[in-house]
């Protein structure tokens, strides 16, 4: 399964908001945030108004607000919104839909595309928020790295 | 005793839709009563009455895995869902696997079943290292791949 452009757009866009109900941010916020188009999030962050997810703030600092519940919505939520289905990229189509092959490959195929589902529907937003609170309050790859290099490293006696 | 294990068959017949009393019994004379067996049935009682159980175990060298606990029961009356009735008995299970000295904890839950994933997920749990596989017996016509 691909995931597009548009889905993690709109994960970004829905956690971001999801942090905190009451803040309200721009489109332009998010998009530099995330190092990512201005132009193809505003275009997500529509069709998640009309989703419901999130909320249109107009006037002086306007921008947008999370209007759904963090422990209800799931990632799976968001992800629907902007994936037609979520098949693995097995291709079986016309005659080999009657092969043994095909229909095996076909198996395996709804088989990722079960668990697929079933991951995503299981994780809500709060969920993830705080997997991400714990991933931001662990140290990165290189601050261990540098970490390590300014400790003494005294062999053991 | 008699009165704890009725409320538990009770109760686990309206949150699973099935009465499996013989099968509580076992796990009575299994569970409960049974000194340093690193086998755990907690209960939840409110104002006298059993709201909420979870059943676990300590499980060792299964295909391999290291000594690792097991949540394999949980049951939580509908009142009071939402109440962390359930997080509050599984944290209390998790404490008991810590003083048994293991060092992850493990579940199964029904890829259908959104509600005990979701609740499982919200408790720090993530996919784990195994994949469980199944063979339909009634589907086969005792062929062997």
């Amino acid at each position: 399964m691909k995931i597009q452009k548009s889905t993690t757009f709109a994960l970004f866009a829905v956690l971001e908001l999801a942090r905190d109900p009451e803040v309200q941010l721009a489109t332009g916020e998010i998009a530099e945030a995330y190092d990512i188009s201005v132009h193809h999030l505003a275009k997500v962050m529509r069709q998640l108004v009309r989703a419901g997810l999130i909320q249109s703030v107009r006037g002086a600092g306007g921008g947008y607000k999370f209007s759904a519940n963090p422990n209800r919505i799931t990632l799976y939520d968001v992800v629907a919104l902007f994936e037609d289905n979520l098949a693995s990229d097995f291709e079986v189509s016309g005659a080999s839909v009657g092969t043994g092959i095909g229909r095996a490959l076909q198996m395996v195929g709804d088989e990722i595309e079960d668990l697929t589902r079933a991951t995503l529907q299981s994780i809500t937003l709060t969920t993830l928020l705080r997997h991400a609170a714990r991933a931001e309050a662990a140290p990165t790859p290189v601050e261990i790295r540098e970490a390590v290099l300014e400790s003494d490293l005294e062999p053991l006696t | 005793m008699a009165g704890d294990y009725q409320r538990i068959v009770d109760l686990d017949t309206e949150t699973s839709g099935v009465s499996k009393p013989d099968y509580w019994q076992d796990i009575f004379n299994q569970y409960v009563g049974v000194e340093d067996n690193q086998r755990y049935l907690l209960v939840a009682d409110l104002a006298g009455e059993t709201v909420g159980f979870a059943l676990g175990e300590v499980r060792a060298w299964e295909f391999g895995s290291p000594p690792c606990g097991w949540v394999f029961g949980l049951g939580v009356t509908a009142d009071v869902r939402e109440h962390r009735v359930g997080s509050v008995l599984v944290q209390a299970m998790f404490s008991h696997f810590r003083s048994d000295g293991v060092a992850s904890v493990r579940t199964n839950v029904s890829r259908r079943d959104t509600l005990n994933l979701s609740f499982f997920r919200s408790l720090g749990m993530t996919a784990g290292p195994y994949v469980q596989l199944e063979f339909s017996l009634d589907d086969d016509d005792g062929a062997v791949l």
